[in-house]
């Protein structure tokens, strides 16, 4: 089992600090999610970890060593990106076979069985598939790869609904398989937060929180009132976003309540709830605040 | 068991609930195997850490046992065991929001109770 540490990483395109002193850990056999808006510095990072690009400054670490100095360790990963670095004119069948002779531990049986269930046709070359069938091919060859450490870019991009439920369905019966550390950076952040173990947000190329999916739910908590009384209740706590309808104010608390206060909230006729991943993502990368 | 998870509480507990509501009805007989934590994860597509969490709970509270390389099963007595746990529950998941919202609404408490005689005979 293989870990990641990422220490004071940082990476300026121009002006634009894309990646800004990012530091985290992946540990062994969790599924992470890399949440961020657009622009927040998920594919550079991605890239830095692996060494694509090189950092201004700062270091990534694999099972404690440095990887500037030791690369045969990025074989330790696979990245799953956008774009595929194959030639166009292969066919998907050629390809399998290529990444097999290429890649020792590369497992051509299943990635063809995950073909079949994908419906990828193998005899098609890669400028013959549609946006969809692109990203399953490269799905594919990530999750056939049997790397310790895959990171999927958009693995779902321009899938269909019974094709991204097909997708982490897989993922999920390979992982229970073959346990590996897996970090997903997506958008569709309600159809994959249940998929997840642990979240990385990051927001304009810093870390803004990495904690446990069910950990910052228990945290997280929704208070929904009158305006005037939500108010006062949540000014001793963290708010990370509120959104006002009317006379009806509703405010998400980055705190855990003690039973009494909030049964002193009831009192007032507040309402509490907990909050979904999605919502919690979108307030803590507004700045407007939702 | 198909499962619409809800954001009120962890997923985790959700889905030990599940189970044991599965227990409770006899779909899982005392003694009867249940489904894999793998099978668990894939169908519902959730976290295996999630479905292990859920199970160890169960194995916990004496619900489900493991035999080693064969799989989990329901735990002799565990049906009982629910049975106490969900009772003692009962006031709290069910009859505190009910009185709460009829408080809410302004119908008294006798109403209540004479809704609860008129129609709320199951049976």
């Amino acid at each position: 089992m293989t870990s990641i540490a990422v220490k004071n990483l940082s990476k300026r395109f121009g002006a634009t600090r894309a990646v800004d002193d990012v530091s985290l850990k992946l540990e062994p056999g969790k599924i992470y999610g890399l949440l961020g808006r657009n622009g927040a510095g998920k594919t550079t990072l991605l890239n830095l970890i692996t060494y694509k690009i090189f950092p201004d400054s700062g270091e990534v670490t694999i099972d404690g060593c440095d990887v500037s100095v030791r690369d045969t360790l990025l074989g330790k990963i696979y990245h799953m990106t956008d774009k595929s670095y194959f030639q166009d004119d292969f066919q998907v069948k050629r390809l399998f076979r290529w990444c097999q002779d290429f890649y020792p531990a590369f497992d051509q049986p299943y990635a063809e069985s995950l073909a079949a269930k994908f419906m990828l046709a193998q005899s098609k070359t890669q400028t013959q598939l549609s946006t969809g069938y692109a990203t399953i091919f490269r799905a594919i060859l990530a999750l056939a790869s049997n790397a310790p450490v895959v990171f999927f870019d958009e693995p779902v991009l321009g899938l269909d609904a019974a094709h991204r439920e097909l997708f982490y369905r897989e993922l999920i019966a390979h992982l229970c398989l073959k346990p590996k550390t897996v970090v997903i950076s997506t958008h569709l952040i309600d159809e994959v937060a249940e998929v997840l173990e642990e979240v990385i947000i990051l927001h304009a190329g810093r870390v803004a929180l990495q904690q446990s999916v069910e950990d910052l739910l228990e945290q997280a908590c929704l208070v929904t009132g009158a305006g005037d009384k939500v108010s006062t209740f949540v000014a001793r706590y963290t708010v990370v976003g509120s959104e006002t309808l009317g006379n009806t104010k509703t405010a998400i608390i980055m705190s855990p309540l003690a039973p009494d206060e909030k049964l002193a909230g009831e009192r007032l006729g507040l309402e509490f709830s907990r909050v979904n991943l999605q919502r919690l993502f979108v307030a803590l990368t507004n700045p407007q605040g939702v | 068991m198909l499962i619409d998870f809800k954001i009120d509480r962890p997923i985790f507990l959700q889905l030990a609930e599940a189970i044991e509501d599965d227990v409770l009805d006899g779909r899982y007989p005392e003694d009867g195997q249940i489904v894999s934590t793998t099978d668990l994860a894939v169908t519902l597509r959730i976290n295996p850490a999630t479905a292990n969490k859920a199970i160890s709970c169960l194995v916990d509270e004496g619900v489900i046992y493991k035999r080693r390389g064969v799989g989990m099963f329901v735990a002799p007595g565990a049906r009982d065991k629910i049975l106490n746990k969900r009772r003692e529950r009962y006031w709290q998941n069910f009859v505190e929001p009910m009185l709460h919202e009829a408080a809410k609404l302004g119908i008294a408490e006798e109403d209540v109770i004479a809704i609860i005689q008129e129609r709320g005979r199951v049976k």
